[in-house]
């Protein structure tokens, strides 16, 4: 143990703990910025500076490691004035827009200079980088107007999804964060994952918000249709200030019939329906030695990672689109002739964990119903802000049902939302569909938990089918060369572009490992409670296959259900 | 008064891309007897030599030594080429004439830590080097002073060559690391120190071109020698680059402690006729400033550390009374705020901002409390920036405040600044 004292408490703490850790554990708080407990120490605001008593120079806590005897002041008067002269410093570059940025209220700057009290005028004009906002992405709006240069979303375009799509461009005064040769977003490699939007502590990052073009077809008086995903009940209560894992399925329900939503429907119906097609496009391809091993196309920012960095092995991906998609055709095709509607006068919207769906939607070959499968796309983050903007007590809000027949999903379309999960809900499937026989235990506990790569094998009476589950893009990068270079024996991959997967997604609220635990934990907790834990037997799956789609992979669902991809290697010219 | 010539014995007299020319004239005989020698004698030579660095901190060098003393491999020595203060010229000197004298040093070092394999980090303006320092690498692996089994002694050692691009912060050690590693040259913080985790990431020790050219002296006349020049708290000789406003500009050798005052009048001839001597700035552009009342100091690195300045890599910019001293600083800040990497927020913002206000003051548009904020920003960038380089920025500035006060005041009460007058300011 290392003895230390901090402003004026004695206290030991164990070898190589932080100043910034050491204070936590006395109960003070070091401002940070570019400190994230999940990435790398990067020690680049220099707001966190400490007094340490010997020194000449105010080290900063986030990177040193207490030594014996130390006599650190976190809080002295010179310690305040410096933090303040760099905080004067960060907001003389920072555009001054706090109450129109997406960021108001959330913002990691704005609780930091709040904290230091920085009443006082800038001694420098603001000189904003002058850079043009970025609004190519259909996902994600840039604004470096408003970069601290922390170097956070660097760091998980780099090291967490392997793909580096921004980097530091200029030095000095100058310096940028930016795509490659001055491209958009739009023109870049980007898989619209959203992991940066996750850990910008400011307004430079944000999500695409689409909130004002939902108003209009509401205004407009459009048949307007909302389905959620699987993790969006997991996470939404997260951005309106409740613990990570607070599960509010029947308070978002509630919320969004306020709102004023035609219908509001459940994805875990067209995950369940994505399992029986997928699941049945497995045993075809194992029965029919067709390309393997299979991969799941349920995430978008993993297939458009396919699509660019490995155009040909695509015929790995499953055809059948993302639970997302399904349900956009089937909405605007089975769902517009039951109600008889008009599809034309149906506007179908989605909330999702994710911010690539954005993109998703807007693929040109999403239009099998016909017309853009799904028109818009809101996340979660964005779909809290509506609550807040209705005014819905959403304490104290009842719980609503989902409405049928689209309303009722398996605990297996529950576990979409978490990495590993699609993969366990296939295995329930094709287990007993193969094996005709009831599985003991649903629990496929191999396929759990956020280890990057996890593997498993299952008996499906005699054949033993080799799984893998990966997360993050880096992750996937390992399968595909395993695949490229034809040494890999997995027969089906799961694979999720965001750590954590759906949970994890860009769309929430931020997140950290710690939180992701605790949204974990909900999702399985969930699975367990629902009376339903197999899509199979989901009723209202065998009636929409009995009444419309015929069967799994038959003429109808191949149609409307399974899809093609391209080739974006362009991209990386 | 006579140099004293010992990094620079063989300037002149032998062919530095020829190994050979440098082992006629007692060459490698350093290394020789390093070789025969354990880790600890070899640290005790350097301790008792009582050598420092030369690139500016005046660090001793056996400590840098003992740091790299740990069970890591691969370990490096890198040698710090990369020569970008302002003004100073004293590694091109040494690298164009003598780069043997280089080479012995590092492969003494590596000999001492286990290190196998050096690296030689060159400014991209030095590149027209590289064919000098190629053919002297040559002929040291033929002659059997660098390569496998230096010279019978199952010592294996060898030397790469390696450009910056141009950038002044690849000099600072962690920087230099990841220009090599071919990423964005930006400084890394400490701990971990680069005796643990440098070059790529393994243990390193980084010295400056001058340091290494003193260790094959060192071990060849023996550190009794090499304590007996200069002074007790800095031994040896040192390569002082004089420039600005002197008759004779240049590189010279002198032992530790020549007095400044000497320096300018007796070896440099003085300032050109009619004109008095305004400041002198010590250790390059980011050295302190100081006025002609304090030129009466000995250089060696203590003496000057304790009158206010720096040392630094011995480069004397001498400034005469046909400039301003704001403009000059103004100059200097210039400079940093365009090297500054832009990695941390103290220097990439503070250094452009203090440009700006102190360009204010030089246009007599500036008033006292712009005044007092270049000092307030000043001392937060040297308490809190990530490198030296952020730190340094403020030394001219407040080091000129404080010495030169009445020429600061000058700009911004009615009176004006003649110098900065003619260049744009009020009374233009």
């Amino acid at each position: 143990m290392i003895h230390i004292t901090i402003d004026g408490e004695r206290t030991s703490v164990p070898e190589g703990t932080t100043i910034l850790e050491a204070a936590k554990l006395m109960n003070v708080h070091i401002p940070t910025l570019c400190h994230h407990e999940d990435q790398a120490i990067k020690a680049v605001c220099r707001i966190c500076v400490v007094e340490v008593e010997g020194q000449i120079q105010l080290p900063t806590a986030c990177n040193t490691p207490v030594s014996e005897g130390m006599v650190i002041k976190t809080a002295s008067p010179k310690v305040i004035k410096a933090r303040k002269n760099i905080m004067e410093l960060i907001l003389s570059r920072h555009t001054q827009d706090c109450l129109i940025c997406s960021k108001n209220g959330t913002c990691e700057l704005q609780s930091v200079a709040s904290d230091l009290n920085m009443s006082r005028r800038n001694r420098y004009e603001l000189e904003a980088r002058n850079v043009e906002v970025d609004e190519s992405s259909p996902s994600i709006v840039r604004d470096m107007t408003k970069c601290i240069l922390c170097g956070r979303c660097v760091e998980v375009c780099t090291d967490v999804q392997g793909i580096t799509v921004m980097d530091k461009e200029n030095r000095g005064y100058h310096t940028l964060v930016v795509p490659p040769y001055g491209k958009s977003l739009v023109d870049t490699a980007c898989v619209n994952c959203g992991q940066c939007v996750q850990v910008c502590p400011v307004g430079a990052i944000s999500i695409h918000d689409n909130t004002d073009e939902v108003y209009s077809e509401l205004e407009a008086g459009r048949k307007v249709v909302i389905q959620m995903a699987p993790s969006v009940r997991i996470t939404l209560a997260e951005s309106l200030g409740y613990d990570p894992g607070t599960v509010t399925t029947g308070k978002i329900v509630h919320a969004l019939r306020k709102i004023g939503f035609y219908k509001v429907f459940d994805s875990d119906f067209s995950a369940d329906l994505t399992i029986m097609e997928e699941g049945n496009e497995l045993l075809q391809r194992l029965n029919g030695g067709e390309t393997l091993p299979m991969i799941t196309s349920c995430c978008p920012a993993w297939v458009k990672y396919c699509e660019t960095y490995a155009p040909d092995h695509v015929s790995h991906l499953s055809t059948a689109k993302s639970p997302q998609q399904m349900f956009g055709s089937v909405i605007k095709t089975y769902f517009a002739e039951k109600e008889q509607l008009d599809p034309s006068e149906i506007c179908s919207v989605s909330v999702m964990p994710c911010t690539a769906k954005k993109f998703e939607c807007k693929r040109s070959e999403m239009n099998d119903s016909g017309y853009q499968d799904v028109d818009i796309v809101l996340t979660v983050q964005e779909l809290a802000k509506m609550i807040r903007t209705a005014g819905i007590d959403f304490e104290n809000i009842s719980d609503s049902e989902f409405d049928q027949p689209f309303g009722l999903g398996s605990g297996a379309a529950q576990i979409f939302g978490a990495t590993g999960g699609v993969m366990e809900a296939a295995l329930r499937t094709v287990y007993e569909v193969v094996t005709n026989k009831t599985l003991d235990n649903l629990d496929f506990e191999d396929v759990r938990g956020f280890g990057g790569i996890r593997e498993a094998s299952v008996d499906l009476d005699g054949t033993v089918v080799k799984v893998a589950i990966a997360h993050g893009l880096k992750n996937a990068k390992i399968v595909l060369e395993q695949i490229k270079a034809g040494n890999c024996d997995y027969h089906f991959i799961e694979i999720m572009a965001c750590p954590g997967g759906c949970i994890g997604g860009g769309g929430n609220a931020p997140k950290t490992w710690k939180k992701l635990e605790k949204r974990k934990e909900a999702i399985y907790r969930e699975d367990k409670n629902l009376p339903i834990r197999k899509s199979h037997d989901n009723p209202y799956i065998k009636q929409i296959y009995e009444e419309f789609l015929g069967e799994p992979l038959g003429e109808r669902s191949h149609k409307l259900l399974h899809t093609h991809y391209i080739d974006r290697s362009d991209l990386l010219r | 008064m006579e140099e004293m010539h010992v990094l620079l014995r063989n300037k002149g007299k032998i062919n530095p891309e020829d190994a050979g020319s440098y082992i006629s004239a007692g060459g490698y005989e350093g290394l020789k007897k390093a070789l025969k020698m354990t880790t600890e004698e070899i640290i005790d030579v350097v301790r008792e030599s009582k050598l420092r660095g030369r690139g500016g901190a005046g660090f001793p060098t056996y400590k840098k030594i003992q740091f790299a003393l740990n069970d890591a491999e691969p370990k490096y020595v890198v040698c710090n080429a990369d020569e970008g203060e302002p003004g100073t010229n004293k590694d091109r000197i040494l690298l164009s004439s003598d780069p043997c004298s280089i080479f012995e040093g590092m492969a003494i070092i590596g000999k001492a830590i286990g290190a196998h394999i050096g690296y030689i980090y060159m400014r991209a303006e030095y590149s027209y080097l590289v064919p000098i320092l190629e053919s002297a690498l040559k002929t040291s692996r033929e002659h059997g002073c660098l390569g496998e089994n230096i010279m019978g002694s199952g010592f294996d050692f060898d030397i790469k060559l390696r450009s910056g691009a141009g950038a002044y912060v690849c000099g600072e050690e962690t920087a230099l690391f990841e220009s090599i590693e071919g990423k964005r040259g930006e400084p890394r913080y400490r701990p971990p120190f680069p005796g643990v985790k440098g070059l790529f990431g393994k243990p390193t020790i980084l010295n400056n071109v001058e340091t290494l050219a003193n260790i094959g002296p060192i071990f060849m006349n023996g550190a009794d020698w090499f304590r007996s020049i200069g002074t007790e708290g800095s031994s040896g000789t040192k390569l002082f680059t004089v420039c600005g406003n002197v008759k004779r500009r240049g590189v010279f050798e002198f032992p530790m402690g020549i007095n400044l005052k000497d320096l300018i009048y007796e070896v440099c001839g003085g300032l050109e006729e009619g004109r008095t001597l305004l400041a002198v700035q010590t250790g390059g552009a980011s050295g302190a400033v100081i006025n002609k009342d304090q030129i009466d100091v000995m250089l060696d690195i203590d003496h000057v550390s304790d009158s206010g300045g720096r040392l630094g890599c011995g480069t004397i910019l001498v400034i005469d009374d046909s400039n301003c001293i704001v403009d000059i600083v103004r100059n200097n800040l210039d400079f940093f705020r365009d090297e500054s990497c832009g990695k941390c927020t103290p220097c990439r913002e503070g250094g452009t901002r203090l440009y700006e206000l102190i360009d204010k003051l030089c246009q007599e548009k500036g008033n006292v409390k712009d005044l007092e904020t270049i000092e307030d920003l000043a001392e937060t960038m040297r308490l809190t920036a990530l490198c030296g380089l952020g730190h340094s920025t403020a030394v001219p500035v407040l080091s000129s405040i404080q010495n030169f006060y009445e020429d600061y005041i000058k700009h911004i009460d009615k009176e004006g600044c003649p110098v900065c007058s003619q260049m744009g300011g009020k009374q233009a």
